[in-house]
C-alpha cells in the first residue's frame, strides 16, 4: 500500500454484493415453496447470462475481467430480474432481459459504478414492453393451483413449452393480484368483492404475501448489517402506504389498502433491494429520502391510474433521471459553512 | 466538570492497537552516534543556521535561529561537534532530501548554562518573544511554531484554552504514557499558556480508550492553582483534529474561514505545553521528544528521544523489527506516511514509528470503480461528499471540486478507510488541491503581467497624446513670447524621441521576410518574456 490510510475498515464491494445475495435467499426459498421450483431455472438461467455476457463485454471493452466478475454486481442484476420476472415465461425472455440489462443498461454505459439506471428495472422495462403477453405467465399460488409441476417439468415447459398431457396451462398459472384488482375494477366489482376472491390473502395476494414477507426478512438482514441504511425502505414504503390509506381511507370501494399495495408486487423487493442500489441511486440522506418516496407516490400512481398492473419499474427508472438533479439540490452543508 | 459533550459528523472506529505500546514505561535511548537535524522540522520559514562545521556545541546550543515570525529555532540535542550541513534525506512524504545540521555527540551530554526562570513574575510580552528561541513547535504532529499561538492576541482574545490529549490515531501513544507520567510537567505548562493567554476556562480533551491518563490528569489538575477541566470523549477517530474537539467540548463550530482564535478558542496539544513548561521553568529548549516504536517490532513502547536520532536507532531499543517488516510509517496508520529510509532522524512532529508489514498493513486489491454507496459521506467529518470530491479530481472538474468544499478537506482518511471499492480517495483530493493552487499561481502572474501591459500601453498612449498637445500648443503660440520655452522644450522632447525611434530602428530585426504566423509567434514570445520578467521584478 503506497498511500495513507493503511487501514481499511468496511466491506469490499464483493462483500456487499454477496450480502445483497443472501438477503434474496429467505424470499427465493419462500417463492419456491409458495409456487414451485419454477423460478430457481430463471435464476440459473439469468445467472448465468449475465456473468457470460458481462465477462464477454469487460473483454471486449479491454477491462480486467476476473476482478469485475467477482465484484458479484451481475449476479445481483441478475437475481433481481429473475424474481421480477414471471417463473413461466419461456427461456429466451430472461435471456433477453438480462441481456440488455448487462450489455446496454450497464456495460454500454461503462460497466460497474457508471450506469445511471437500474440494469434489472431497465431489463424489466424492456420485456414489459416488447413481450406484454409473455410477461403475465405468472404461476399460481400451489395451495389453489389447479396442479402442481415438478422441477423437470417447469424445465420442459420454460424451454420447450410443452405441459404433461393431463396439465392445461390454465390449472398451473393465474393473474396477479394487482392484475386481478386492475380488472375487476374496470368490470364495476367493488374492493371487498375483489379481494374477497381466494387468491388473496390476508395481506396481498395468497403465497405470495409470504415472499413478500421473507423479502421484508432480507431487507432488515440488509439493514442490520449496514448494506443499506432506512432511507430508502422508510421513504418509498412510507410514501406508498400514505397514498393507498388516503385514498382508500376516502373511497374504498375503488382504492386498495396499505397492507395490500405494501404486500403485493415489487413493492419490498424494490424497497429493500431495487430502489437502495447505489449506484442509481443519489448519495445524500435527503435526496435518499425524496428519491424513494417519489417512487412510492409513482408506484401507487402507476397502480392505480396507469395502464400497468405494477409501477415499480416505470417509477424506479423515472426517479433514475432525476438522481443528479436531487444530488445537486441536496447537498448538506459542510463542517463551517453558513447555515 | 464539563456537563455535557457535542458530536462530530461521521468519523470512524479503526482498531486501536494502543496497548501494545503503553505495557512498559517511557524508557531512554542511549545517545546515538551520529545525529541529523533537518533545518525545517515546523511549518515556516527556514530558521538561520548560526554554526559552522567543526564547531563545538553543548546541548540546548541554537544551531539555527528563527527566521520571520513563522519559524522555529533548532537547538543541539547534545553537546558533540557539528560535522556538517548538508542536504540529507528528512522524514517528508516528498522523499526529497533537505539541509540538515549533522552532529557527532561526545557522549558527554553537557547542558548550556540554563536560565531558570521565575515565569509568574515576568512579563508576558517579554516571555512570548523569548519563545523564538525555544524551538517549540505543536508537537502533536502539525509542528506550527507556537510562540504565535501563545502571543496574548490583538484583536481576538481567547476565552477558552483548549488542551488536546485525545490522541484518536491507532497505534500511537505517546501522549497517553506522557499524560501517565509526567502529568506534572502538562499541568504547568497549562499554567504557563493560562498565564500568557489569560482564557475564562481551561479544558483538557481525552479519549476514553485513556482512563489511566485520564485519572492522572485528573489528579494533576486538582493540584493547580489554575481551574482545569478534564472532559473524557468517546473514542472516535478524528477526534483529535482541532476542529473537531473544540465542537466535541464547547458545541462551537469555528467557521471554514476562521481560525479558532477568531471565536476565541486556543488549542494546544499536551506535549506542547509539557515543552513550554521545560523552556520556561528550567530554560531547555526542544531538544527530545517522545516518540512511540510499534508495529511489527519485537517490543514496543514509549522511549524520550533526541531529536536527531536516526530511526534505525530506535527500532533496535525496541528489540529489532520482525523479518517481514516491509516499511516504516512515521505517525498513524491513518494520516501517517511511508519514510524513504530507516535512516532519517526523529524530528519535532515525529509522534509514532510503525514498522508496518504486509500481515499488519495488507496490501489493497486494485481500486474498482465507485458504487456511490456514499459511505464516504457517511464517515466524514466535514460533511463533505467525497464521492463527488472523487468524480471532479478523477475528471479534472477542479471549479466543481472547489465549489464542494475540496478545501475544507482535512485529509483524515476516514473516507478512504470505509470505502468497498478501496478507492485511495485522500490521494485523489491531495492532488486536485495541488493543481487547483498551481493554476491559481498560474493566473495570478498571468493577470498580474496583463494589467502591467495594460498600463504600459496607457501611458505611452499618455505620452504621445501629451507630445500631441505640445505640438499643438507650439504650432498655435510659436509666434507669442510665452510660446518660446514650450516650444523649445517640445522640440528637445521631438529630438529625444526622434533618437529613441531611430536607437530602435538600428537593433537588427531579421523578421523582414517572415511569415505572419511566425511573426505572431515571436510577438508571443516576447511578450511571454515580458510577462516573465515582470513577475521576476516582482
Amino acid at each position: 500500500m503506497n498511500y495513507p490510510p493503511y487501514l481499511s475498515g468496511s466491506a469490499s464491494v464483493s462483500v456487499i454484493m454477496l450480502k445483497v445475495l443472501l438477503a434474496l435467499v429467505p424470499g427465493i426459498i419462500a417463492y419456491v415453496w409458495m409456487f414451485g421450483p419454477g423460478v430457481l431455472i430463471g435464476l440459473m438461467l439469468a445467472s448465468i447470462t449475465a456473468l457470460a455476457s458481462e465477462a464477454l463485454l469487460l473483454k471486449l471493452r479491454n477491462r480486467p475481467i476476473a476482478p469485475f466478475l467477482m465484484d458479484g454486481s451481475a449476479l445481483v442484476t441478475a437475481w433481481l430480474l429473475a424474481l421480477a420476472l414471471p417463473p413461466l415465461a419461456p427461456w429466451w425472455l430472461v435471456v433477453v432481459g438480462t441481456l440488455f440489462a448487462i450489455v446496454v443498461a450497464k456495460q454500454l454505459y461503462g460497466g460497474l459504478g457508471y450506469n445511471p439506471f437500474n440494469p434489472a428495472m431497465i431489463g424489466y422495462a424492456v420485456l414489459l414492453i416488447s413481450f406484454p403477453l409473455l410477461m403475465t405467465q405468472w404461476p399460481a399460488p400451489l395451495a389453489i393451483a389447479g396442479a402442481k409441476l415438478s422441477f423437470i417439468e417447469h424445465w420442459h415447459f420454460i424451454f420447450g413449452r410443452a405441459l404433461p398431457d393431463n396439465i392445461a396451462i390454465d390449472a398451473i398459472s393465474s393473474a396477479t393480484p394487482l392484475d386481478t384488482i386492475k380488472t375487476q375494477l374496470r368490470l364495476h366489482h367493488g374492493m371487498a368483492e375483489i379481494t374477497a376472491a381466494p387468491m388473496f390473502g390476508t395481506l396481498g395476494g395468497k403465497g405470495s404475501e409470504i415472499v413478500v414477507g421473507a423479502y421484508l426478512l432480507g431487507g432488515l438482514y440488509l439493514l442490520q448489517q449496514r448494506i443499506i441504511s432506512w432511507h430508502v425502505p422508510a421513504a418509498f414504503l412510507g410514501s406508498l402506504a400514505l397514498m393507498a390509506a388516503l385514498f382508500h381511507g376516502v373511497d374504498a370501494d375503488h382504492y386498495a389498502g396499505a397492507g395490500l399495495h405494501l404486500f403485493s408486487g415489487a413493492a419490498m423487493l424494490c424497497a429493500f433491494f431495487i430502489a437502495t442500489d447505489p449506484v442509481s441511486g443519489p448519495t445524500t440522506p435527503k435526496g435518499k429520502l425524496i428519491f424513494a418516496a417519489g417512487i412510492g407516490v409513482l408506484t401507487w400512481a402507476i397502480r392505480t391510474w396507469g395502464g400497468y398492473p405494477d409501477g415499480v419499474a416505470f417509477a424506479v427508472l423515472f426517479k433514475n433521471i432525476c438522481v443528479p438533479l436531487i444530488d445537486a439540490w441536496t447537498q448538506p452543508r459542510v463542517f463551517g459553512h453558513p447555515k | 466538570m464539563i456537563s455535557k459533550l457535542f458530536k462530530f459528523h461521521g468519523g470512524v472506529h479503526p482498531p486501536e492497537h494502543k496497548l501494545e505500546s503503553t505495557r512498559r514505561p517511557i524508557r531512554n535511548l542511549p545517545i546515538p552516534e551520529m545525529l541529523v537535524l533537518p533545518l525545517r522540522q515546523h511549518v515556516g520559514n527556514l530558521p538561520k543556521i548560526r554554526v559552522q562545521a567543526g564547531d563545538h556545541v553543548l546541548k540546548g546550543q541554537l544551531l539555527a535561529e528563527a527566521e520571520g515570525s513563522v519559524s522555529a529555532a533548532v537547538h543541539a540535542p547534545t553537546s558533540g561537534t557539528v560535522v556538517s550541513i548538508e542536504e540529507q534525506l528528512i522524514p517528508h512524504p516528498s522523499g526529497l532530501p533537505d539541509i540538515s545540521i549533522a552532529m557527532r555527540p561526545d557522549g558527554e551530554d553537557r547542558w548550556i548554562a540554563l536560565e531558570k526562570t521565575d515565569w509568574r513574575h515576568r512579563d508576558r510580552a517579554e516571555m512570548v518573544a523569548s519563545l523564538r528561541e525555544s524551538g517549540i513547535v505543536g508537537m502533536g504532529g502539525a509542528a506550527f511554531p507556537t510562540q504565535i499561538k501563545l502571543r496574548p492576541s490583538g484583536k481576538s482574545s481567547v476565552r477558552t484554552l483548549i488542551i488536546n490529549g485525545a490522541e484518536c490515531e491507532p497505534y500511537i501513544t505517546c501522549d497517553d504514557l506522557l499524560m501517565r507520567e509526567r502529568a506534572e510537567e502538562i499541568v504547568k505548562g497549562i499554567e504557563i499558556a493560562h498565564y500568557l493567554l489569560g482564557p475564562e476556562n481551561c479544558l483538557i480533551g481525552i479519549e476514553d480508550n485513556k482512563p489511566e491518563a485520564a485519572r492522572v490528569m485528573r489528579e494533576a489538575c486538582a493540584r493547580s492553582s489554575v481551574k482545569i477541566d478534564v472532559a473524557i470523549v468517546p473514542t472516535l477517530y478524528p477526534s483529535g483534529d482541532a476542529r473537531r474537539l473544540i465542537g466535541l467540548l464547547t458545541g462551537i463550530e469555528v467557521p471554514s474561514d476562521k481560525r479558532s482564535t477568531d471565536v476565541g478558542l486556543q488549542v494546544f496539544n499536551v506535549a506542547t505545553m509539557a515543552a513550554v513548561y521545560r523552556y520556561f521553568e528550567h530554560g531547555e529548549p526542544v531538544v527530545s521528544r517522545l516518540v512511540t516504536v510499534t508495529g511489527n517490532v519485537k517490543d514496543p513502547g514509549n522511549f524520550d528521544v533526541l531529536l536527531g536520532t536516526p530511526m534505525s536507532a530506535l527500532l533496535q531499543a525496541a528489540d529489532g523489527v520482525l523479518p517481514d517488516t516491509d516499511a516504516l510509517i512515521m505517525g498513524g496508520p491513518m494520516m501517517g506516511f511511508r519514510l524513504p529510509s530507516r535512516e532519517v532522524p526523529v524530528i519535532k512532529a515525529t509522534n509514532c514509528i510503525i514498522a508496518s508489514s504486509p500481515r499488519l498493513f495488507p496490501p489493497q486489491p486494485p481500486a474498482l470503480p465507485c458504487i456511490r454507496c456514499a459511505r464516504c459521506a457517511e464517515a466524514c467529518p466535514v460533511d463533505l461528499q467525497p464521492q463527488e470530491l472523487y468524480w471532479f479530481a478523477k475528471s479534472k472538474n477542479l471549479e466543481k471540486a472547489r465549489d464542494y468544499q475540496l478545501f475544507d478537506c482535512i485529509e483524515c482518511g476516514c473516507c478512504s478507510y470505509v470505502c468497498p471499492s478501496r478507492i485511495p480517495l485522500v490521494e485523489f483530493y491531495r492532488y486536485a488541491k495541488s493543481e487547483i493552487l498551481a493554476q491559481d499561481k498560474a493566473k495570478e502572474a498571468a493577470s498580474l503581467a496583463r494589467e502591467r501591459n495594460d498600463f504600459r500601453l496607457a501611458r505611452i498612449e499618455r505620452e504621445k497624446q501629451e507630445r500631441a498637445a505640445k505640438h499643438a500648443q507650439k504650432a498655435a503660440g510659436a509666434k507669442t513670447e510665452a510660446g518660446i520655452d514650450d516650444a523649445k522644450k517640445a522640440a528637445i522632447a521631438a529630438a529625444l524621441e526622434r533618437a529613441k525611434a531611430q536607437k530602435a530602428e538600428v537593433v537588427p530585426q531579421n523578421t523582414d521576410d517572415l511569415s505572419s504566423t511566425v511573426l505572431a509567434e515571436i510577438a508571443d514570445t516576447d511578450a511571454r518574456r515580458a510577462a516573465a520578467a515582470n513577475t521576476q521584478e516582482n
